[in-house]
């Protein structure tokens, strides 16, 4: 018996791949989901965009309901759902209705009719907690490769059209004046927002994804002089709160998720102490 | 066939459900300032707005000179707080501009010493200078120019008119501009367009300043503010332009001037 072990064990470690630890599969998820959010979330604040997050992220529930139902792959019908929100939210939004209130509905509503939904879904009952706050320990290769898949073409649509996305940002008149279209660039925030929904789904959850958008972004912000830095600052910011929160979570086996989002919340506390201090002395 | 920069062809704006702009027809020539004024309300901003491509036009046309240059400096510019960005940045939206050549366009504008301030730190007449430098950095054919002195007082407002003035015959660059300032601007313009809603009068600077149009909107001399109060709705102008018009003349704001 011992000799036989002896033997299969050096056959199965070569056989593995650093892709077989589910440690370092919640780590990978994690930072591709932060590279994406970083630079992303930073437009979110910058355009005060926070509550079209939440609405954007709870729609995704609703999202996991269908695609359950229907026999589909999770990711597309998030992906689907949250693209169908985000379009709502930003038509509403040109349309001049006042966004406060009519967010604070459909971030609600869609949370609310999304859980109802779940429901009808023999079996997703159980997994609801995974929904709502993240599963990263479970991430599988498949899953990795779609956060993966994802986050390089969120960070490839905002690279790509990254000044034009600043100047629409900034301004939409002079974007308008400079033969740049506000509408196509709103419309690319809006894509880049429900993929990054649909990759952060399985990573922090539902209710937290507009966490991750925001916090790393405003920590970058007390830090940065430049949008580039600011950007470049959230996407370090939420890999460093993925580590720090998986630690967390291993050492003191709190939830992975929340754990991952409460060191982003360190980070943005010292960052704002860290500046109070600088423009005290 | 023509050698207008710009041109409005009959051009009419609705927005939401009002005709703001009704059957506008102007040209802008290389060269020349033209300054449109008109009382609040009056459509100046959505005028130029309009030519610019920025809000859509319903009916008529708008046509630019082949490869025409723009530099556009708008009326306000809010920027949030969260977004960290130094003037020099700035002066590279969209288009990348070198090192040299900000710092140059900024010293020529009168604050270099901004180049590595953040925006939000600007007072008013530095981002005032800031938003002109970045218009002319496009190397414009044509400046629009929308209450470029707005929030100023008056010698800053006469100190960036005259700076107007100078980088305009440096570049040779033709201004389109929009103000409710009536003494400045008549003196340093061309031709100046008398707008409420439609074309009221147009002309040179005397010519309009003596129109009976003119003087229905703004009054004469210091009576002008004055004169806005009083403004009589009924005026009746239709014989300059061959249309007529049935649109109230009594939306301008009274906090004008």
């Amino acid at each position: 018996m011992t000799t036989g072990t002896a033997t299969t064990t050096p056959i199965m470690i070569t056989s593995r791949t650093m892709f077989d630890d589910f440690l370092i599969r919640a780590a990978l998820a994690g930072i591709g989901v932060a590279l994406a959010a970083g630079p992303l979330g930073s437009f979110v604040v910058w355009r005060r965009m926070a509550y079209f997050g939440d609405a954007t992220s709870h729609a995704a529930i609703l999202g996991v309901a269908l695609a359950l139902a229907l026999d589909l792959p999770v990711g597309l019908g998030t992906l689907a759902v949250a693209l169908a929100m985000a379009v709502t939210v930003a038509t509403l939004a040109a349309r001049g209705w006042a966004m406060d209130t009519t967010l604070g509905v459909l971030a609600h509503a869609a949370l609310a009719i999304g859980l109802v939904a779940v429901s009808f879904v023999p079996g997703a009952r159980g997994d609801l907690s995974a929904w709502l706050f993240g599963d990263i320990l479970a991430v599988s290769k498949a899953d990795l490769a779609f956060i993966w898949g994802g986050a390089a073409l969120v960070l490839g649509l905002i690279l790509w059209r990254w000044s034009a996305l600043l100047t629409a940002t900034l301004n939409e008149d002079l974007a308008a004046a400079s033969g740049l279209n506000p509408n196509r660039e709103r419309l690319i925030l809006t894509l880049a927002l429900a993929l990054t929904v649909a990759v952060a789904l399985k990573v922090v959850g539902a209710l937290l994804i507009a966490a991750m958008l925001i916090i790393p972004a405003a920590t970058a912000r007390g830090l940065a002089r430049s949008p580039e830095t600011m950007a470049a600052l959230a996407a370090v910011v939420g890999g460093a709160a993925v580590l720090g929160g998986l630690g967390l979570s291993l050492g003191a086996d709190t939830p992975a998720g929340p754990s991952i989002i409460a060191v982003a919340a360190l980070a943005f506390a010292l960052s704002v102490s860290l500046g109070a201090l600088r423009r005290g002395g | 066939m023509t050698a207008a920069l710009i041109e409005a062809r009959h051009i009419c704006v609705q927005l939401g459900t009002q005709e703001v702009l009704h059957d506008i027809s102007l040209q802008v020539a290389p060269g020349e300032i033209v300054t449109i004024l008109g009382p609040n309300g009056s459509g100046k901003s959505t005028l130029l707005r309009a030519l610019l491509g920025i809000v859509p036009i319903t009916r008529g046309k708008v046509l630019r000179r082949a490869g025409l240059r723009l530099g556009y400096m708008p009326q306000k510019l809010h920027i949030d707080r969260t977004m960290p960005l130094t003037a020099r940045r700035f002066l590279s939206l969209p288009l990348r501009h070198d090192r040299a050549e900000t710092d140059a366009m900024l010293a020529r504008v009168g604050v270099p010493e901004v180049a590595e301030r953040p925006m939000t730190g600007l007072s008013g007449g530095q981002l005032q200078r800031v938003l002109l430098a970045r218009a002319l950095l496009t190397r414009p054919d044509l400046l629009v120019l929308d209450e470029p002195t707005q929030g100023l007082d008056q010698p800053g407002e006469a100190a960036f008119y005259q700076l107007i003035d100078e980088v305009r015959r440096d570049s040779g660059a033709a201004v389109l501009m929009v103000s409710h300032d009536l003494h400045v601007v008549m003196s340093a313009s061309d031709r100046v367009i008398c707008l409420n809603g439609h074309i009221c009068c147009e002309g040179t600077p005397r010519v309009v300043s003596s129109a009976p149009e003119y003087r229905a909107l703004f009054g004469l001399g210091t009576k002008g503010a004055l004169a806005l109060y009083q403004h009589d709705h009924d005026h009746d102008h239709t014989h300059d332009h061959g249309h007529s018009h049935d649109h109230p003349h009594h939306d301008h704001e009274q906090d004008h001037v």
